[in-house]
């Protein structure tokens, strides 16, 4: 084996690949998270159409394959083979570029995303700071596209987006900082780096949503609604708000190019999340560690990953059970069949490498099952909050924008402030 | 175009004289292909940023000559085409239609055929106020209520199909009372369904009446006084909530009305919350009347006695009824053939129309959508 590959795996400290100075890995780790990313939107995609339509009395997609499994994968041919169309008055490069830049801001920001304290592209420094000056340039995107369209629709979207973005940014930025400060109580030097975040998290012992108990919680509740407004989801979805604006900025946009923004929004959805359950949610660490923390518990806890997928694989083998018995649904029951045996078969190899990797040596097989919790549990936090966007679509009427404004200057903005600040005065205090 | 929207008509007086003439105002059409303007109504909207400095209706997208039809249509021929109006309360359609040629004719429906068309029609007011329901939400970001609304219209629907067999338009009525008689189980279907929707109601109040958004998004929103809707000759429940309490069940009683205990509700703001507080009372106090006719309701006869050929005598009627969106008046005049000479619809959506741009003038593009789902129109009977 090649130097380049093996260097890396030589390490035997938690060290991300971009860390390291492993090129090589962090291309591979790079792949693997765009591919996941990928997935995950697709995924997120047939989970809001399902749950949003079991909120509403209706079964969703239930045609392209078993339970509409393969609606996403027919969506996306759809849209890719759509005509694509450019307005003859559009501004035709920025028409152009415009979704590109929502997309690369989207992403890019996954190179700092703490999967765990190995399980990252790289560890920046600046890793909060760069997460949101990143992921905010996707605004620019949207006020490109509309902009460029040369259309009214798009434009008052755009610009209703843009002014939004911007007044939930500040107290967005107010709730992260509330949090960095709490990363220098124990030691007395803070840290931007994510990693580092939720290492402090681990060496204080408590996540800091409960720290200084209620002020991370607000702090928290302060992200957590704003991140709602960043991504442009309901209850504040004014920018492609569709009984107003029709669809908003993205408006004269159709086919691939009108896809990349909605893969760019929910890439979006799932980063600022990350964010949250990074700063808040003690990121990759189990629940309970300081309750149960005998090493049976870590066992135990380990199991998880792989009780899911029995879990999801379960539910896979009662709708093949409960399907129709007619003729008609034979290719989808089988179908249905050969998912279960998917998610079956990746529960086994779960359970065979949590049962493998339950000594804490260094093993690869214990590395392995680490690296597999880590993932685990950060994608499980992650997924809850992605429910509670779906949640909030099916329950909540649109804010208007002035009220929207409102909110975000003359109520978000001085309790972030007021919170940063007794934040500061109680870590003075106690330290 | 520009200039219709600006010139002042007589009811703007007091709108405030802003100067339009710098470059920053937007001209957009809403419509008329548009997802919240509810068919094919095109408003024209003249925009200072978001702020709205006048709207301008345009419609006839969906105008179909209903009312030269009728005049080439004997008085049964036209029956079933009344209910293409106002689709989604088509028995009311019917009610009035055939009222109006009861009078002019000087028949009678009998007792029980008009108990019959009192519970069909305050069903259809239920299931017209729930469409109005879900579809208002829906324009307002709420996509659940419309899901729920539509469940429950579904059994009102099924009722009508057992009835007549047709869900939609149902031409339920006929002149001089109702062609069929009351299915076995009829008495029990209703019965079935006021105990099914009644704990529906609240349900539909516990996603909205105290939700914040909602407040936020319908208080004080597309204010219009009692006096503008008189003037502007708005009526239904978009008056009733400006706080005059005006129903036709109660001001001229038609059919048996006269005989149930009911109340009108009426608003206090005339904002899009009161309307819609006075919306979902009179869903429950249809359910009142529906239970009172469909506990007393006579035997006897369906059709008073009334010839093949329908001639009424020489003579203009004007009957009037209160249909869901308001009050849905008829004038016929007859020249003693089995045609009518005239035929004159007054529908209630049509006028209360008129009344968008006296709500909207200074609100937002948002507000806009608000106040079109508050008026609660329908363009098939706009434009007719």
């Amino acid at each position: 084996m090649p130097n380049f590959i093996m260097s890396y795996l030589g390490i035997k400290d938690a060290i991300t690949p971009g860390a390291a100075g492993s090129q090589f890995w962090a291309l591979i780790y790079v792949f693997i998270i765009f591919t996941g990313v990928s997935v995950a939107v697709m995924a997120m995609n047939w989970l809001e159409r399902k749950a949003l339509a079991h909120f509403q009395i209706r079964l969703g997609p239930m045609r392209v394959g078993p339970h509409g499994l393969l609606q996403p994968i027919a969506d996306a041919i759809k849209l890719m083979l759509k005509e694509d169309i450019i307005p003859a008055e559009a501004d035709q490069l920025v028409f152009w570029v415009a979704p590109l830049i929502g997309l690369l801001a989207a992403f890019a920001v996954y190179t700092v995303i703490p999967f765990g304290p190995s399980q990252a592209v790289s560890d920046m420094n600046i890793g909060i700071l760069f997460m949101l000056g990143v992921s905010s340039l996707g605004v620019l995107g949207i006020v490109v596209a509309g902009w460029a369209s040369n259309s009214h629709y798009p434009l008052i979207g755009a610009l209703r987006s843009s002014a939004q973005m911007v007044s939930y940014e500040v107290a967005m930025g107010l709730a992260v900082v509330s949090a960095i400060l709490m990363t220098s109580m124990k030691t007395g030097t803070g840290t931007l780096s994510m990693i580092g975040i939720v290492q402090a998290q681990q060496e204080q012992r408590i996540w800091f949503i409960f720290k200084f108990f209620p002020l991370g919680l607000i702090a928290f509740v302060i992200f957590a609604i704003a991140m709602v407004a960043e991504t442009n989801r309901a209850p504040f979805d004014m920018a492609e708000a569709e009984s107003e604006l029709t669809a908003g900025y993205h408006t004269e946009y159709s086919g691939l190019r009108w896809s990349l923004f909605m893969l760019a929004e929910y890439a979006a959805m799932i980063a600022v999340s990350s964010i949250a359950v990074a700063l808040w949610l003690g990121g990759w660490m189990r629940p309970f560690p300081n309750l149960l923390h005998a090493p049976a518990w870590d066992f135990i806890f380990s199991l998880f990953p792989a009780l899911t997928f029995f879990g999801l694989a379960a539910i896979a083998i009662v709708g093949v059970v409960r399907m129709p018995s007619h003729s008609f649904f034979k290719i989808q029951r089988i179908g249905l069949a050969v998912f279960a045996a998917l998610l079956g078969f990746i529960a086994v190899l779960l359970l065979v490498i949590a049962v493998a990797g339950r000594s804490a040596d260094s093993s690869v097989a214990a590395r392995f099952r680490e690296g597999i919790d880590y993932v685990y549990w950060f994608v499980l936090k992650v997924a809850v909050f992605m429910y509670l966007f779906i949640w909030y679509r099916a329950t909540w009427p649109r804010y208007r924008f002035d009220q929207l404004m409102k909110i975000g200057w003359k109520v978000m903005l001085p309790i972030s402030l007021g919170v940063l600040i007794v934040t500061a005065i109680v870590g003075a205090l106690v330290s | 175009m520009t200039d219709s929207i600006t010139s002042r008509s007589n009811l703007d007086l007091d709108a405030p004289a802003t100067p339009y003439l710098d470059s920053n105002e937007l001209i957009i059409n809403m419509g008329p292909q548009h997802p919240a303007t509810h068919g094919v109504l095109r408003v024209i909207l003249k925009l200072d940023g978001e702020k709205v400095l006048g709207t301008e209706c345009v419609i006839g997208y969906l105008h179909r000559g209903v009312e030269k039809i009728g005049e080439n249509r004997t008085y049964t021929m036209f029956n079933p085409y009344v209910d293409r109006m106002d689709y989604v309360a088509a028995v009311s359609n019917g009610l009035g239609y055939c009222e109006a040629v009861e009078k002019l004719m000087n028949v009678e429906a009998p007792a029980r055929a008009k108990y019959i068309r009192v519970i069909l029609t305050e069903l259809n007011r239920i299931a017209s106020h729930q469409l109005w329901l879900g579809t208002h939400a829906l324009d307002i970001g709420a996509m659940t209520p419309l899901f729920y609304t539509f469940r429950d219209r579904e059994e009102i629907l099924k009722i009508f199909e057992r009835y007549c067999g047709a869900r939609l338009t149902t031409h339920a009525f006929r002149i001089g009372g109702c062609q069929y008689e009351t299915y076995a189980g009829f008495e029990k279907d209703v019965k079935n369904f006021l105990s099914f929707v009644a704990p529906k109601i609240d349900e539909y109040e516990a996603l909205l009446t105290t939700n914040r958004i909602w407040l936020e998004r319908t208080k004080n929103v597309g204010v219009i006084s009692g006096s503008d809707c008189i003037a502007l000759g708005v009526t239904g429940p978009v008056l009733r909530a400006s706080g005059v309490k005006w129903d036709l069940r109660k001001a001229q009683p038609y059919a048996a009305y006269s005989e149930f205990d009911f109340e009108i509700p009426v608003g206090t703001n005339g904002d899009t919350y009161d309307r819609y507080l006075v919306r979902m009372a009179e869903m429950r106090q249809s359910l009142r009347i529906i239970e009172q006719a469909v506990n007393g309701i006579p035997e006897g006869p369906i059709m008073a006695k009334v010839p093949k050929v329908i001639k009424p005598p020489v003579g203009e009627i004007y009957h009037s009824i209160e249909a869901p969106k308001g009050e849905l008046g008829y004038f016929i005049v007859s020249d003693g053939s089995t045609q009518p000479y005239r035929l004159r619809v007054r529908p209630p959506s049509f006028v209360n129309l008129q009344a968008l741009d006296r709500m909207v003038r200074g609100l937002l593009v948002a507000d806009v959508i608000a106040v079109i789902g508050t008026i609660d129109i329908v363009l098939g009977e706009v434009d007719r």
